[in-house]
């Protein structure tokens, strides 16, 4: 930051913590044959570190860099097509 | 008018990257506010966990304006700038406080039913942790009968206070509940109070990971199982009319709800709850239950307008 | 055209604000101060001031609501006093500490227990650190000229602070005094219009900021020493405020103090709020009996006047502050910023505790004060312990 502003007044950036994705222990991976396309992950991710991708945006990949691992989209998956994975 | 998750919007509003916990809700809550309101808000955010995951100074993670404010006056600034958005011919913007329990039922409280006896015009969110989160577990008016906390470590004595009620006594034109695991009823909700003129208030239950002891992939079934048990209804009450919204409509029946111990039995919260407290919280629940009975009767006396 | 109207304190700060076209007013009634906040009622209900009157329901929130309004870039205002400017106390440094513009008019009002309605100057002094721009009042038309120019000061773009008019519990708020007012236009020329002044870090969708998250140590100093200098700036912006307010009305305001025949004396009173003018009017009896005694009153606490104060002082041998409040374990507050601001000159800074609770300090008092600071000076006796005015030693166990 080269001058500080008037007072404490902050801008929006993604990532204002820095990276998140490294705070997690386990990492959902998407098996995508078993995708539904039904968006419950990208709806319950606290984090909204699911992407809609793909020409309808009925696709969905994971954000690594901000995801923080809690689990809610595999948990929440009605296919069970997300699993977690212990990250090495 | 139901809304489709393909309809949501795109934009994040909620930057990722941003301070909250694995699992959080109330970053799933701001998530929703974002794309209810379209980032055409400003946000008023007291004292509470919020106020950390914007993150630090000189970056935030909210693609929307926040007023960060002491933790007892969220309402009042709140009414300060709808004022200050009205004398300057601003119209289109909501004028949202986004507040913990412990800044909406004890310390703000206060400033709370100034701004809803005035009517000011404002929605006022509650996300409702059960606890004071933000400064390490401690009870709050909002903490549930036998939850552990930090201050109550044989768990609490008291029960829960209903600000959802304590609102609707205020005779404001719209009170609701809502829970982080049906987001798709609590962005309807934002919707609908954001049309409405005067003071709006939306209660959202928040399960917390490190503050009610579940694992952290368990945030959204424990607030469903929350809705499911009959631990917390989905309401909403217009110009006095009460209604149960979703899941919850069914659940009038007692036999359609499940028994409040397999929401129990999933929190480290409950953990040293005996069978005689469940059984008290059990009954407690049954009341609050009929006590919605009877207010279901009464809005349907007077929307047939048959008042005596 | 001057209009001059017979007006209580407290009516002069209503007509300043209506006059300011404030936008947004939030208070809650508190002895002495209902008049104020009466006055304003009356004036938005009946349509000849715009304004939002919010009716909060206690003073801490009547500053959020400020600070509410003020963050949205609109002109905020609210009055006070004594429990109600405590209670309010977190928010008073939380609008200090934000930049947030809003002036507020506080009733000086001495601190329970027990209770008193009468004035004293704690209240106030209690947050002269908040980042407030603090003026102290004479009468009644500088209470009225002070209140319009708080306005114009707080919202320069050097400064954005909050800015506190003061006026003391009955002998102003409640006495009616003859006030010359300039015209609306006139007014309208000397501020910008409200609103217009866009705050440069005001809340808009548009341009999504977040005001006052957290701040760890490797920034905090910066935003604070910003506010350090923007109080600095201050000095300078009251002076040309003040000097622009004379050219419109004829009553220059162009000094952080006012100095009273101070050019050849050798004992000056230093004494602020209503009880300057008393300070005053003894002075001139002083000089007739040949007492060389001169005073300062001091218009502005903060800023603090160092500069105005020690050139004034230097050739002095003696100066007597009158405080009208006392920090418990310490002495006068006022005295020991003068004499830290004197340090290094020769010069004795002896204090009197006067008026606590709305005791009278008379002319008579300031006559005596006057002449046992020149009895001191010709002695050569240095300071003693706070001298308490018009104490009843008989009843004090």
């Amino acid at each position: 930051m080269s001058k500080i502003p008037l007072t404490s007044i902050s801008k929006p950036t993604k990532g204002a913590v820095g990276f998140t994705g490294f705070w997690r222990s386990f990492k959902p991976v998407i098996d995508q044959s078993k995708c539904v396309h039904c968006l419950q992950c990208w709806l319950y991710c606290p984090e909204g570190a699911i992407r809609r991708i793909g020409e309808n945006l009925l696709n969905v990949e994971v954000d690594y860099e901000y995801c923080k691992g809690c689990g809610i989209c595999a948990n929440e998956c009605p296919v069970k097509a997300i699993q977690m994975v212990l990250e090495e | 008018m139901t809304i489709k998750i393909k309809d949501l919007p795109l934009k994040e509003y909620l930057l990722p990257g941003n301070a909250s916990c694995p699992g959080c809700p109330a970053a799933l809550g701001l998530r929703m506010l974002g794309k209810a309101l379209e980032g055409k808000f400003i946000l008023v955010v007291p004292a509470c966990c919020s106020t950390i995951i914007q993150g630090a100074f000189p970056k935030t993670s909210a693609n929307f304006p926040i007023l960060n404010i002491a933790f007892a006056a969220s309402a009042a600034t709140a009414a300060g700038v709808a004022a200050g958005l009205e004398m300057q011919g601003v119209e289109d913007v909501q004028v949202v406080v986004w507040a913990g329990d412990g800044g909406t039922a004890d310390i703000g409280l206060q400033a709370l039913s100034g701004v809803a006896e005035r009517g000011d015009n404002i929605i006022y969110i509650c996300y409702d942790n059960e606890a004071y989160m933000n400064t390490g577990i401690q009870r709050s008016g909002a903490t549930p009968y036998g939850a552990w906390t930090t201050t109550t470590w044989t768990g609490k004595r008291e029960f829960k206070k209903d600000i959802p009620m304590i609102m609707a006594a205020h005779k404001i034109p719209y009170v609701a509940t809502a829970c982080v695991s049906y987001p798709l009823d609590f962005i309807a909700k934002i919707r609908k109070a954001a049309k409405i003129k005067g003071t709006k208030y939306i209660h959202l239950l928040a399960p917390c990971p490190p503050g009610w002891r579940f694992p952290s992939d368990k945030t959204i079934e424990i607030g469903r199982l929350a809705v499911l048990t009959g631990m917390w209804a989905l309401y909403e009450i217009e110009n006095g009319i009460f209604k149960l919204t979703g899941p919850s409509i069914a659940l009038i029946d007692k036999a359609k709800r499940k028994p409040i111990k397999e929401y129990i039995k999933l929190q480290g919260r409950f953990a040293k709850m005996t069978d005689e407290d469940i059984e008290k919280l059990q009954k407690y629940i049954d009341m609050q239950w009929e006590y919605y009975k009877m207010l279901l009767e009464s809005s349907k006396i007077k929307s047939e307008g048959k008042l005596p | 055209m001057v209009l001059s109207e017979v007006l209580t304190g407290n009516y002069a700060v209503a007509y300043a604000a209506k006059m300011a076209r404030v936008q947004v007013i939030a208070a809650y009634p508190i002895t002495p101060q209902t008049t104020i906040v009466e006055k304003l009622a009356q004036f938005v209900e009946s349509g000849e001031l715009n304004a939002k009157y919010i009716r909060v329901e206690s003073e801490h929130s009547a500053m959020a609501a400020c600070i509410g309004a003020a963050a949205t870039g609109a002109r905020a205002f609210t009055a006070t006093a004594s429990h109600g400017l405590l209670y309010m106390s977190e928010m008073v440094w939380w609008a200090g500490m934000g930049r947030y513009p809003i002036v507020m008019a506080v009733v000086t009002r001495a601190i329970g227990p027990p209770w008193s309605i009468w004035t004293e100057h704690n209240d106030v002094l209690a947050h002269r650190d908040s980042g407030w721009i603090i003026f102290f009042a004479e009468d009644n038309q500088e209470v009225f000229d002070l209140t319009v120019q708080a306005f114009r000061i707080a919202e320069n773009e050097k400064v954005l602070q909050p800015v506190m008019v003061t006026l003391d519990a009955f002998i102003l708020s409640h006495t009616a005094a003859p006030v010359l007012m300039p015209d609306q236009n006139q007014v309208d020329e000397f501020l910008p219009p409200p609103g217009s002044r866009k705050l440069p870090y005001r809340l808009d969708p548009n341009n999504p900021i977040t005001h006052g998250n957290l701040t760890y140590p490797d920034y905090f100093m910066e935003l604070r020493y910003e506010i350090m200098r923007a109080m600095e700036n201050a000095k300078q912006v009251i002076i040309d405020t003040g000097r622009k307010y004379g050219e419109m009305t004829g009553r220059y305001y162009d000094g952080l103090i006012e100095k009273y025949k101070c050019s050849n004396a050798k004992a000056i009173i230093i004494a602020m709020g209503s009880s300057a003018g008393d300070a005053k009017e003894a002075a001139d009896l002083l000089r007739d009996e040949g007492y060389e005694v001169g005073v300062i009153k001091m218009r502005t606490i903060r800023p603090f006047p160092f500069e105005e104060l020690r050139e004034t002082c230097r050739n002095a041998k003696i100066i007597g502050v009158v405080d009208r409040n006392y920090s418990y374990g310490f002495g006068g507050i006022i005295h020991g910023e003068v004499k830290s601001a004197l340090n290094g000159l020769k010069i004795t800074v002896q204090n009197f505790i006067a008026g606590l609770g709305g005791r009278d300090i008379t002319v008579n008092d300031f006559i005596n004060m006057g002449k046992k600071l020149i009895e001191m000076a010709d002695k050569g006796l240095g300071e003693q312990p706070p001298i308490w005015i018009n104490l009843k030693k008989e009843v004090i166990p």
